[in-house]
């Protein structure tokens, strides 16, 4: 693990309000946990970024130590790890994420 | 993985844990699993599921790709 992929780890996550570290793409996720992800963010309907952990081993690998987080995807609210598909999900029911996102001032998608 | 190995290496990890594990697919390779235990009380979700990915002891991620994970205080 070196330095310089968690730096450039950290800068990718500060440079967006909202970040997810995934396998695949937005239309194209390449795990079931990733699609859940991805659709729970869609339905929230706020605007995010994301990586494609398949694209950089580094960055597949690093961003567990970063996070302290063993798996993929990997949710990031302005700068904060707010956790995988299980925690979205339950946040997501519970109305806990919406919440987060609106204290947080995350702009809403525009359609 | 199997699922009382799975169950063996949380309860090593979180002795008070009560563990509920579902084979979500019956391939022994997809679970589910709720663990509750009062030593959660107080730490933020991402925190408990630190606790039992640290009694998986590396696993999870590893040999052990699909755990869907609750947490939950009694």
């Amino acid at each position: 693990m070196t330095d310089d992929v968690q730096a450039r780890i950290a800068e990718t996550v500060n440079a967006h309000e909202v970040l997810l570290f995934m396998k695949g793409s937005p239309l194209f996720p390449q795990c079931g946990f990733s699609s859940r992800a991805i659709a729970i963010l869609d339905h929230l309907g706020v605007e995010f970024g994301s990586v494609d952990v398949l694209q950089d081993q580094g960055i597949r690998q690093g961003i567990k130590a970063f996070s302290d987080w063993p798996t993929i995807p990997q949710l990031y609210v302005k700068g904060e790890f707010v956790g995988g598909s299980d925690i979205m999900m339950e946040m997501y029911e519970s109305g806990e994420l919406a919440e987060l996102m609106q204290k947080a001032g995350v702009a809403a998608k525009v359609a | 993985m199997a699922a009382d190995e799975i169950v063996a290496l949380i309860r090593d990890g979180i002795p008070d844990a009560e563990i509920e594990i579902t084979d979500l697919a019956g391939d022994g390779d997809h679970y589910a699993a709720k663990v509750i235990s009062e030593s959660f009380r107080g730490l933020p979700r991402v925190r408990q599921h630190q606790r039992v990915y640290e009694a998986l002891g590396g696993r999870m991620g590893g040999v052990l790709h699909a755990l869907q994970l609750t947490t939950a205080t009694p």
